[in-house]
């Protein structure tokens, strides 16, 4: 599914990734870990095609997601670490991934009540008043609603309590097949159930690849 | 086409609820309603009178503050998003540079040209309750020149955005430019010549490239040509150019200005790293 070869990405004169090949398939589900400044966001953003590489080639599916980022990405679920500070409405932004990716409105909603998230009294709050731990259950429910092939978490649970953090593993059981799920973690603990391939980077290189 | 609309629809929609579009509009709207409120339209100064001299007044502080307001509030429209990490949620969705880019740029203009626009519409009405003639000619002429002086600077707005990494750069950028636009206003450009023995058609182009300049020579240019208000550049303009092809030239020229610099700036946007 993503095909990663030789792909290096330098920021001045900072090398951010450095040769990196690796192959993520269908049925993995990865823990991606190391240190900060190893290399992790950097991997994800080129998958995301968001940047534009000084070597090597990234595909997903067999496409390029600079070239072709519409059909890439409607295969791709992201949820990032930090919520970022949108300002549309919780409804505004339903609606801005209705219309993109295709979603339907309830099926969110209804991730959402499984997250234990009630969204339908927040509907005209605008998305950046909600709590951290709010923001973070609804980008997860969007995420899961698309029904994409390959989801990817950057630090997931890193605003959720205790409580939401099981929620979101037991969402997450059983949605592994055929997809590719690739998890940012630093806690491989909190993964551990989840993952069958740990992949450890540091430096811009993947040092480490293993199958669990 | 959908993904386009829905942008516009929504970035308009942010935009409206902001606080910076609360205090433009009130700016626009609170200078007309202080000119009725100042009597402008019942007095009469070197032969303007009624809601030709509201107008009048309403586009020469406008010449000032509407690039200023655009720039200031649009040069984020991208890299403050960039900055937030915004952009990387929003664009992790499948949706294209193209409709996501221009999509933001149509927004952001009716968010801009709206309150200028309505702010002029309801003096004209107001003018009208109140019994004064309507002056149609320059008020289709403002409106066309408000229009052109908004693509311009939107454009030039969303050039800076696409290439800044912070906005507080972006922000530094945007008051440099509309500085530098201000000082080749007319008088600086006279003084310019006059300094470094510069020829009268190199100052004559120079001021013929800066779309403020355009815009209030156009402004004035429905009135006598004769006037000492004018300054010298716009007399010289006027007595070469003739009025009809200038009124064109002032409106044709800052479109293109700001759909050039916006096209550059939707180049150097999807051949960038987008994070």
């Amino acid at each position: 599914m993503i095909e990663i070869k030789n792909l290096t990405k330098k920021f001045g004169s900072t090398i951010s990734l450095d040769d990196v090949s690796i192959e993520f398939n269908q049925n993995d589900s990865i823990a991606l870990m190391g240190a900060n400044g190893a290399g992790k966001t950097t991997l994800i953003r080129s998958i995301l095609g968001y940047y534009h590489p000084d070597g090597g080639s990234v595909s997903v599916n067999g496409l390029n997601p600079i070239k072709e980022r519409q059909n890439v990405l409607k295969n791709i679920s992201f949820v990032p670490q930090l919520p970022p500070p949108i300002k549309l409405s919780i409804s505004e932004l339903i609606q801005y991934i209705e219309v993109s990716a295709d979603v339907k409105r309830d099926s969110i909603i209804e991730y959402a009540n499984e997250m234990k998230l009630d969204i339908k009294t927040n509907m005209h709050k605008s998305f950046f008043k909600l709590s951290g731990g709010m923001k973070q259950k609804l980008l997860i429910a969007i995420a899961l609603a698309q029904k994409s092939e390959i989801i990817i978490f950057d630090e997931p649970t890193a605003n959720l309590d205790p409580k939401a953090r099981d929620d979101f593993y037991r969402l997450l059981e059983g949605k592994q097949k055929d997809k590719v799920l690739l998890f940012v973690t630093h806690r491989l603990e909190e993964v551990e159930s989840l993952v069958n391939r740990e992949v450890y980077m540091d430096m811009g290189r993947v040092v480490s690849d293993e199958k669990i | 086409m959908k993904n386009l609309r829905l942008i516009a629809f929504l970035d308009l929609k942010e935009s409206i609820r902001a606080k910076w579009f609360l205090v433009y509009s009130l700016v626009f709207g609170g200078l007309i309603a202080l000119f009725f409120i100042a009597g402008v339209t019942e007095s009469q100064v070197m032969g303007f009178s009624g809601l030709s001299r509201l107008l009048l007044m309403y586009i020469q502080i406008t010449i000032i503050i509407l690039p200023i307001f655009i720039l200031i509030t649009t040069v984020r429209s991208i890299s403050g998003d960039r900055d937030s990490h915004v952009l990387e949620y929003m664009l992790s969705f499948p949706i294209s540079l193209k409709e996501y880019y221009w999509g933001k740029v149509i927004g952001r203009f009716i968010t801009v040209y709206l309150p200028v626009i309505v702010a002029m519409i309801i003096a004209i009405i107001y003018g009208a309750f109140k019994g004064a003639d309507i002056p149609w000619a320059i008020f289709f002429l403002y409106t066309g020149l408000l229009f052109a002086l908004s693509s311009a600077f939107l454009g030039i707005a969303f050039f800076i955005s696409s290439f800044v990494k912070s906005s507080e750069v972006a922000l530094g950028i945007a008051f440099f430019i509309w500085i530098f636009l201000l000082a080749f206003i007319d008088i600086a450009l006279i003084s310019l010549m006059m300094q470094q023995r510069f020829n009268e058609e190199l100052i004559i182009g120079i001021s013929l490239m800066n779309p403020m300049e355009i815009f209030r020579v156009a402004a004035i240019s429905l009135f006598d040509p004769e006037l000492t208000v004018m300054g010298p550049v716009a007399f010289y303009i006027l007595d070469t150019i003739s009025q009809t092809m200038f009124v064109l030239l002032s409106i044709l020229y800052p479109i293109l200005v700001g759909l050039l610099f916006a096209f550059l700036g939707f180049k150097i946007f999807t051949q960038k790293d987008l994070v």
